[in-house]
């Protein structure tokens, strides 16, 4: 290929070539930068998971008893599911709107791996979600009269699993953006792969509170986090290219 | 690929912004079929699509145009028969069939909640192209956009949501455009403007592929290609 | 392999083969299962610590083994219809899912019973039986997600993707539930205990486990037959085999 005409067609072979590198980098970072936008400026949508988590956290002392040492004992299930819950929530719109106004056709034309695309709306959906819920638990925590010393782990358990949740989760919205009423399908098949993690996340506080290592359950989590990193990304663009054409 | 440089040139007369592209400018697809639901919407579609080419894509409701133009365009792989770009199998071929396309489907992909400046940002750094505000905004003056660069795009009317996708074929130069229903929600002087810059876009060497209930002004670039009823009837 | 691979692209041969296989099957299951019945409810000695109530293990065990392995299949069935387009595959993975349902299901009741004489409950958080579980609410999922698409084609690419997803999960939910149900009951009595078994009574559980297997691909067969026959009943063959019938 001769470079003839390189100074009027930067763009018109393939980026490849034009741009061997940072095609993928820029591409991740718009991305990213765009959906971080749009969440910011519909902030109601991120505060809605909190507010949720925060009323479900309500409900258990009004329908179980506000017996202190009752709520300790079954704090940290209780944070971990109301948070889980929370969090599955905003799922829904984590590709609905994209698939609506016909952006997402565009992010699976794009040269770039889809697969990592993915990673960018992911990645907003934990920072947006995980993040702020893991960072509100111990508030909740004290309303449930969550043993001391067990607060550090609940938020640290809550952000590392928070992010396999959504990775996990992604899928199932993948799998259900193309259907008009996918937002109860998609708990259905997302919450039994939510298990694992609740049970390591749980039990990291609850080990904490007994005064057991903890590393152990946080490795776990953290194994499992890296595997949802690994393979999560795949089922995601494969689910999107389905769901595209539905 | 070295075959056409010269009679391109010829006929275009004026350098061409795709000349490197439109040496090997070429979408073939042999014997294409694609069968949805055991439904055949089409079958034995044989397509050669050059440089300097506007193909018209027709057919009643339902009759596979949108599939087609989604197969062409690489996101349906669920088909029969071998797609080829620049005489290359396309499952080779892909990353760069991807960077000399540019799609546009029913949904325009503009984000409501974005200014359009924002919006084409994205669509920049997509394509790869550096960040360059001057080129966005002189895209949307081209568009007729002029002044609501800085709106929210949800504030704007359908067919000025329109017009913001429609800055991408001025601001992302790609040779070869997929483009479905563009002109819909446009008035009729955007109707006038964008098929003068489609032919524009034919002439200097690109090529467009086009669904539209619009009727196009005949021209030496046109071609249609007319599906329905499971047949497919290509003519020049 | 390729020349299997592509016979099975045709499901006129699928249908020839199979008319030829499904007796067999079919007469396997019968034979074995009513040998593995009488055998395991009227021959095999009781169980010197659960007396009688123990023989439906016959029922319950190759239940279970069918459960996990339908899932597995279905997601072979799944990858080989996503890689190579083969539709039997995906007929068959449709056809699979309830009867892998229902076999988790006949697991959960017949444990439940079972549970009844043993721990003189209905339900215990059992490990296995909260692993059986949640295998149920994955098949239901996987069920859902394939009735919500108005386009079957792409309702068989989104099971099939679920069915990797989950299979892969399942292995790793196992072992999150066992390790939890370690930490919060420790060395509770399983019902289905590691204990050796003498021959008179593992003998008719490998029957009646071969019979299962041997049902499940009579009726899968069987059932992909009539689906072969509904989703090809526009296509020439089919319409003359309607017609040398009549």
């Amino acid at each position: 290929m001769s470079a003839t005409d390189g100074s009027l067609s930067g763009g018109d072979m393939s980026v490849g070539h034009v741009e061997p590198q940072g095609g993928l980098t820029v591409a991740f970072c718009a991305t990213l930068k765009r959906d971080l936008v749009l969440m910011l400026r519909r902030r109601s949508e991120v505060m809605n998971p909190l507010v949720f988590f925060a009323i479900v956290i309500t409900l258990f002392p009004i329908g179980i008893s506000p017996d202190p040492q009752l709520l300790a004992a079954i704090a940290p299930g209780l944070l971990w599911v109301a948070a889980l819950l929370a969090a599955l929530l905003s799922l829904d719109s984590l590709f609905r709107a994209d698939y609506d106004d016909g952006s997402l056709e565009q992010l699976l034309l794009t040269p770039q791996p889809l697969a990592l695309l993915t990673l960018a709306k992911v990645a907003v959906h934990w920072l947006l979600t995980g993040l702020p819920l893991a960072l509100m638990a111990p508030l909740l925590g004290i309303m449930l009269a969550l043993p001391a010393g067990s607060y550090l782990v609940l938020a640290l358990s809550l952000a590392l699993g928070t992010a396999s949740l959504s990775l996990i989760g992604a899928i199932g919205a993948a799998l259900t953006v193309g259907l008009s009423r996918g937002g109860v399908l998609l708990s259905l098949l997302v919450l039994p792969l939510y298990i694992p993690v609740l049970i390591f996340g749980a039990g990291a506080v609850q080990a904490a509170i007994l005064g057991d290592g903890i590393m152990a359950h946080l490795a776990i989590l953290g194994a499992l986090l890296s595997l949802a990193l690994c393979l999560a990304p795949w089922a995601i663009a494969a689910s999107l290219r389905i769901s595209i054409n539905g | 690929m070295t075959s056409g440089k010269g009679p391109l040139r010829v006929e275009s007369g004026r350098k061409s912004p795709f000349l490197e592209s439109a040496l090997s400018l070429r979408l073939q697809a042999q014997n294409l079929a694609c069968e949805r639901d055991d439904r055949w919407l089409f079958r034995g579609l044989d397509l050669d699509i050059r440089a300097g080419e506007i193909v018209r894509v027709e057919g009643p409701n339902g009759s596979g145009k949108t599939t087609l133009l989604k197969i062409l365009s690489g996101q349906l792989a669920d088909y029969e028969g071998e797609l080829y770009w620049d005489e290359r199998p396309m499952r080779q071929a892909r990353e760069s069939f991807l960077s000399n396309l540019l799609y546009m489907g029913h949904a325009p992909g503009v984000k409501a909640a974005l200014t359009p400046l924002e919006n084409l940002a994205w669509y920049q750094a997509m394509a790869g192209q550096p960040r360059d505000e001057a080129a966005r905004f002189a895209a949307l003056e081209d568009v007729g956009l002029a002044g609501f660069e800085d709106l929210p795009a949800g504030q704007l009317s359908a067919g000025q949501q329109r017009r913001v996708a429609l800055a991408r074929l001025v601001l992302t130069p790609r040779p070869l455009w997929v483009l479905d229903e563009p002109f819909t929600a446009i008035d009729r002087d955007g109707v006038g403007a964008l098929e003068q810059r489609l032919v524009e876009h034919a002439r200097r060497g690109g090529c467009v592929l086009v669904t539209t209930h619009h009727e196009l002004t005949p021209c030496a670039e046109l071609r249609r290609i007319r599906l329905g009823g499971g047949g497919v009837d290509v003519g020049n | 392999m390729w020349a299997f691979i592509n016979k099975l692209r045709s499901p006129k041969w699928f249908y020839a083969i199979s008319a030829r296989l499904q007796p067999w099957f079919w007469a396997a299951a019968l034979l074995l299962i009513g040998t593995g019945t009488i055998w395991g409810l009227a021959f095999a000695p009781a169980d010197y610590q659960q007396g009688n109530s123990f023989r439906i293990i016959y029922v319950h065990v190759p239940a279970a083994f069918l459960a996990q392995s339908i899932f597995v299949s279905m997601a072979i069935t799944g990858l080989v219809f996503m890689v190579w387009k083969i539709k039997i595959c995906d007929m068959a993975a449709a056809m699979m899912a309830p009867l892998g349902a229902a076999m988790t299901f006949i697991a959960l009741f017949s444990g439940a019973v079972w549970g009844v004489p043993t721990w003189g409950t209905w339900w215990m958080w059992d490990a296995r039986l909260t692993s059986m579980l949640i295998l149920l609410f994955l098949y239901l999922g996987v069920i859902a997600l394939r009735g919500a698409f108005t386009s079957r084609d792409s309702a068989s690419r989104a099971a099939s993707v679920l069915a990797m997803v989950g299979v892969i999960n399942i292995p790793i939910i196992k072992y999150s539930v066992d390790w939890w149900y370690t930490l919060h009951q420790p060395a509770t009595f399983t019902i289905t205990g590691r204990a050796a078994m003498p021959m008179e009574m593992w003998a008719p559980l490998l029957i009646m486990v071969l019979g299962f297997y041997s049902f499940f691909i009579a009726l899968t067969l069987t059932r992909v037959r009539s689906e072969i026959l509904r989703r090809e009943s526009n296509k020439h063959w089919v319409r003359e085999l309607a017609g040398e019938t009549r």
